[in-house]
């Protein structure tokens, strides 16, 4: 993969709008954004409640995907173009995601809403109305998905990265801190996680920093080992697998999901806080 | 904003929220007198790391739960981009932007 094949610009996007084979996709972490404005043509998908099982802590299964993709009216050969605010966070979870469940192609708009929004494009509040297809799905591919045994067992063996923000790895934060401090039943970090905030990887307008940047950025990260990326909720986390996956070019990179909302409330395991 | 007397609470906060174990951090984009909807507010902190990033509601207003200590908000908008520090305690501190 390369930021060729993976990522596209505002204006790409503005050009292909109507482009056949192409389907804008919105997935925000405030889901009432697309209803405020979106890309002509895009269709809105919302990371929990169309992407998580309603019961159990997981994603929706195979034959739920197909199901959710087929209605929305999105083929399996079409180009699915995410983008999303909050700097692409979960634009960046959804195309993992997507990859997850076997997507060929999809792609990344280059800074997504803030940088579409600062730019000053067009956005419309009319829905799409899109014919239902019949989408196939693959078996997850369990190559990039991280579960907590796994992460447990990758204490000083593999390289572990953090990607939330100072405060957070130290232990002084519980969340982002746009969001109320609560969640896991302790914070801190994985003992011998390293700390690469997601927003290193990113400019100020939410598009990507350039490839010497970024591969100066992880210059730590030992590639002759295996590596986990996390964050909270695996949102952050999926920024920066995209960056070290796509963007970079690395091999076996996993993001857990599970993050530290799972791992900071588990029983037994180390922890470990300060910077 | 005076020198004296309370905080303005510039924006009532969810019901429920316990400001005597959050530094919330919180206050409005201003062009001029003009409150700017849809801005990116970044908050950073003392070594200029970005922390989080909200958007200003049609009011302008914003709002972080930080920590204790120095934070930096920043703002970026079509008008224009502006930041201001701002000293967190316990409670609500209170901080304007002004851009453009």
């Amino acid at each position: 993969m390369s930021r060729e094949s993976s990522l596209v610009s505002t204006e790409w996007a503005e050009q292909n709008l109507s482009t056949p084979g192409v389907v804008f996709v919105e997935v925000d972490e405030d889901t009432t954004a697309y209803d405020g404005g979106h890309l002509a043509g895009a269709v809105k998908i919302n990371w929990k409640s169309e992407l998580q099982d309603p019961v159990r802590r997981d994603f929706v299964d195979r034959a739920g995907l197909e199901k959710l993709l087929s209605a929305k009216g999105i083929s399996n050969d079409d180009t699915i173009v995410l983008y999303g605010g909050n700097n692409n966070w979960f634009a960046a979870y959804a195309y993992w995601y997507f990859k997850l469940y076997g997507h060929e192609d999809v792609k990344l708009i280059d800074g997504g809403r803030k940088k579409w929004e600062l730019d000053g494009r067009a956005l419309v509040t009319e829905t799409p109305d899109r014919v239902e297809t019949t989408y196939t799905a693959k078996e997850q591919d369990a190559s990039i998905r991280a579960l907590r045994d796994e992460v447990v067992g990758a204490i000083g063996t593999q390289n572990l990265v953090d990607v939330r923000s100072p405060d957070e790895f130290s232990g002084k934060l519980f969340a982002p801190a746009h969001l109320p401090q609560e969640a896991a039943q302790r914070a801190g970090h994985i003992p011998t996680a390293v700390n690469v905030p997601w927003s290193k990887a990113a400019n100020e307008d939410g598009t990507f920093r350039s490839d010497a940047e970024l591969n100066e950025l992880y210059a730590g990260v030992d590639d002759s080992k295996d590596t986990i990326a996390y964050c909270r909720i695996g949102e952050r986390s999926s920024h920066t697998w995209f960056v070290l996956t796509e963007i970079l070019g690395k091999q076996n990179v996993k993001n857990y999901d599970g993050s530290w909302t799972e791992y900071g409330s588990l029983v037994g395991v180390p922890v470990e806080i300060g910077a | 904003m005076t020198d004296c007397g309370a905080p303005e609470q510039t924006i009532d906060l969810p019901p429920g929220t316990n400001i005597t174990d959050q530094a919330i951090v919180q206050g409005k984009v201003l062009n001029g007198p003009d409150p700017v909807a849809g801005a990116f507010v970044r908050l950073l902190d003392g070594t200029g790391e970005f922390t989080a990033e909200v958007v200003s509601s049609l009011a302008g207003d914003f709002r972080f739960y930080a920590a204790p200590g120095t934070w930096t908000v920043r703002a970026l908008s079509r008008v224009g981009n502006g930041q201001a520090s701002v000293q967190a305690s316990l409670g609500v501190s209170p901080v304007n932007i002004a851009v453009g």
